[in-house]
């Protein structure tokens, strides 16, 4: 019950900063120059009366303030306004935002998988050669510019035709069956899921290290130790549990960051997810898009570190007798 | 202090060679005028996407010769409808050191016209090839790197005391007022950083001189990374605030202001530094991110960012590998300044073990 009730003050929480982030980047946007409407004004595919319709809803002749009331009015509605080529925006990020999640869930899955183990591994040979090795290739890893990396990626899919060159399924997706499907799929995502799992492997393998390499000099390891218990359980079943903790913090930044190392890593491998709808809607300055795909990163932003934020609560008793 | 942390930079190996390598890009993006053997802006037309040029040392007797090159001529081969670059051998032109080429002014003050190296009468050095118009790489290197290396400390320079501050009046005032500042930063925060970085850079008016531009990327940089800062800041002084030194300057009348700035933030020098050196190369890797998209540094200018922006197009990084050489350098000194992060972090912070 008391878990429950501090998850739920948690959930209470973000509703603020919603708010604030979304006077931020309505403000940020409307300090810009552009005419909101000017694309969707010299598309001549689009209609005079969807642009007065659009002018009408955004409420350009009022002041910033009311403005800014009815954009969040019909935001809550789930009414995004429409791109200036005049697709329904909400359709538009239907579309992207699972590709996205599902980038960014695979890349955080596999770092887990193999950050994790390794940062153990490298912490109990702590200043071996394995462990320097290590320590080597992380920083090799944090070092290369994510972009750069995936033309070099790419390069190696022009030249070996392992992979292909971009995008997210094949152009005869929809005659496939379901097996064939999920190949495709996977056949597509090994290389951007490539990029972002080394940039992210670096920085979380780190952390798992240190964390180790902490509760490994703590009194109560010490006492197991002395205990004569076997280094195995010593590691495995004491130490490991408490240098987690820390890490589950962390999934929400890791998140974050990856948001932001997608973006160019899709736009790069022109994968269709929300970082390059983002960068392309800023390119043809399409204010209804980038003002709901800039929410659309902070909500999940947000609702990224409220799970770790719930995760941490399930897994550590000391935070919920804290709240 | 200062002096500890270089000594145990010298002594660790890995970070000599970082400070080296370092070291060495400084020194070659200041005298980039003279080494460089072509302006900034010097482009031949009829010359662009040439290869590196190759330099003989060993002439066609196989005798040892002065170095030398061969200037590269231009062919469409009809039957394939490609553009050939062959070696024009009718002509030799002999490499010259420290002889008269272009002018330009020296650290931006003396005029000055000799340069490392140049070619003689006719003669064009592309080391590392040229790009679409025809402008020398190498050259573009040593001028792009002077704005990649220079911003991310620029925009460090611009966020450290907007966070420091930020973050002291946060944590030393508490109540109503740490808590609206926080939700404030933390509201930045959630923004994904990447996206709030495109937005800004692209809300700039065109027609700005390359001088604002570069500027704004600054700040705009800077306005990215102080709330992250900031709120470590506060942390850190949360805990300083109730020491009894702090009390003290409080019970005789010093300003708020004052214990602040005069009491409390000193204390985080270490952490303060650590954070700058560890978080410069992002601040390098977002610039280059940003000028590859387009967003950041406009041509004609060179970034390292900028000149990758051409290897987005498949014929020019299977077939001009050349042009990739920005992403190698960008590459290597964002990993020699994490290395020195690490060790200064080392000694600084000596219970951390990230490393």
């Amino acid at each position: 019950m008391e878990t429950l009730k501090y998850i739920f003050k948690r959930i209470l929480q973000t509703i603020p900063l919603l708010i604030v982030v979304s006077l931020i980047s309505f403000f940020i946007i409307r300090l810009s120059p552009v005419d909101p409407l000017a694309e969707l004004k010299l598309n001549p595919s689009v209609s005079p009366i969807t642009v007065q319709k659009e002018k009408e809803r955004l409420g350009l002749d009022k002041p910033i303030i009311v403005q800014y009331g009815m954009w969040a009015k019909s935001f809550v509605k789930g009414d995004l306004g429409v791109t200036s080529t005049g697709e329904r925006v909400s359709q538009k990020l239907k579309e992207r935002i699972p590709n996205t999640l599902l980038l960014t869930t695979i890349v955080i899955l596999l770092t887990w998988l193999v950050g994790v183990p390794l940062g153990i591994i490298a912490a109990v040979n702590w200043k071996t050669p394995f462990d320097r090795v290590l320590t080597v290739l992380t920083s090799i890893g944090m070092a290369i510019p994510s972009f750069f990396f995936a033309v070099l990626l790419l390069i190696f899919a022009v030249k070996t035709g392992w992979f292909p060159i971009g995008g997210l399924t094949s152009p005869n997706f929809a005659q496939m069956n379901l097996l064939a499907k999920i190949f495709d799929l996977a056949h597509h995502l090994v290389l951007p899921v490539f990029v972002l799992f080394t940039i992210s492997l670096a920085g979380l393998q780190r952390q798992m290290r240190a964390n180790m390499l902490d509760v490994l000099d703590s009194d109560y390891v010490k006492f197991a130790r002395a205990k004569g218990l076997s280094e195995f359980s010593v590691v495995y079943k004491h130490a490991l549990r408490n240098a987690v903790n820390p890490m589950i913090t962390l999934l929400g930044f890791e998140f974050a960051g990856l948001l932001s190392g997608a973006a160019l890593t899709e736009y790069v491998f022109q994968y269709p997810g929300l970082g390059r709808l983002i960068l392309e809607a800023v390119m043809k300055s399409d204010i209804n898009l980038v003002m709901a795909s800039l929410m659309m990163g902070a909500i999940m932003l947000i609702l990224g570190n409220l799970i770790a934020d719930i995760l941490l609560i399930i897994t550590d008793p000391r935070i919920r007798s804290k709240a | 202090m200062i002096k500890d942390v270089l000594k145990t930079l010298w002594k660790d190996k890995f970070a000599k060679i970082a400070l080296i390598v370092l070291a060495l890009i400084y020194f070659a993006l200041l005298f980039a005028d003279f080494l460089a053997p072509y302006t900034k802006d010097f482009s031949d037309r009829t010359m662009s996407y040439v290869p590196p040029s190759k330099v003989f040392t060993i002439d066609e007797n196989g005798k040892l010769s002065k170095p030398y090159t061969y200037n590269y001529l231009r062919e469409f081969d009809q039957n394939n409808l490609e553009i050939k670059y062959t070696l024009d051998r009718s002509q030799k032109h002999y490499i010259k050191f420290f002889s008269k080429g272009q002018p330009y002014k020296f650290l931006g003050l003396i005029p000055m016209k000799r340069h490392l190296f140049t070619t003689d009468n006719g003669g064009r050095i592309f080391l590392l090839g040229t790009d679409i118009n025809g402008r020398d790489v190498f050259s573009r290197l040593l001028f792009g790197g002077r704005i990649s290396m220079t911003i991310g400390f620029l925009a460090l320079f611009v966020l450290f005391p907007i966070g420091l501050i930020y973050g002291g009046i946060s944590g030393y005032f508490g109540g109503i007022t740490d808590t609206l500042m926080m939700r404030f930063a933390e509201s930045i925060m959630s923004i994904p950083s990447f996206y709030l970085l495109i937005i800004l850079a692209s809300i700039l008016p065109a027609g700005m001189t390359s001088t604002q531009r570069f500027l704004l990327i600054v700040i705009i940089l800077a306005l990215i990374g102080w709330a992250g800062f900031a709120r470590v800041v506060r942390g850190m002084v949360l805990s300083i605030k109730s020491r009894e030194y702090v009390q003290a300057a409080k019970s005789i009348g010093a300003s708020d202001l004052r214990i602040i700035l005069k009491h409390i933030l000193p204390q985080t020098t270490s952490f303060v530094i650590v954070a700058m050196t560890l978080s410069v190369p992002s601040y390098i890797l977002s610039e280059s991110g940003l000028s590859f998209l387009g967003l950041g540094i406009q041509q004609p200018d060179a970034s390292w960012g900028n000149m990758l922006k051409e290897a987005q197009e498949f014929t020019n990084i299977l077939y001009r590998p050349w042009l990739l050489t920005p992403g190698f350098l960008i590459f290597v000194s964002v990993l020699a300044f994490n290395v020195i992060g690490d060790t200064i972090r080392d000694v600084l912070d000596p219970q951390s073990k990230m490393r």
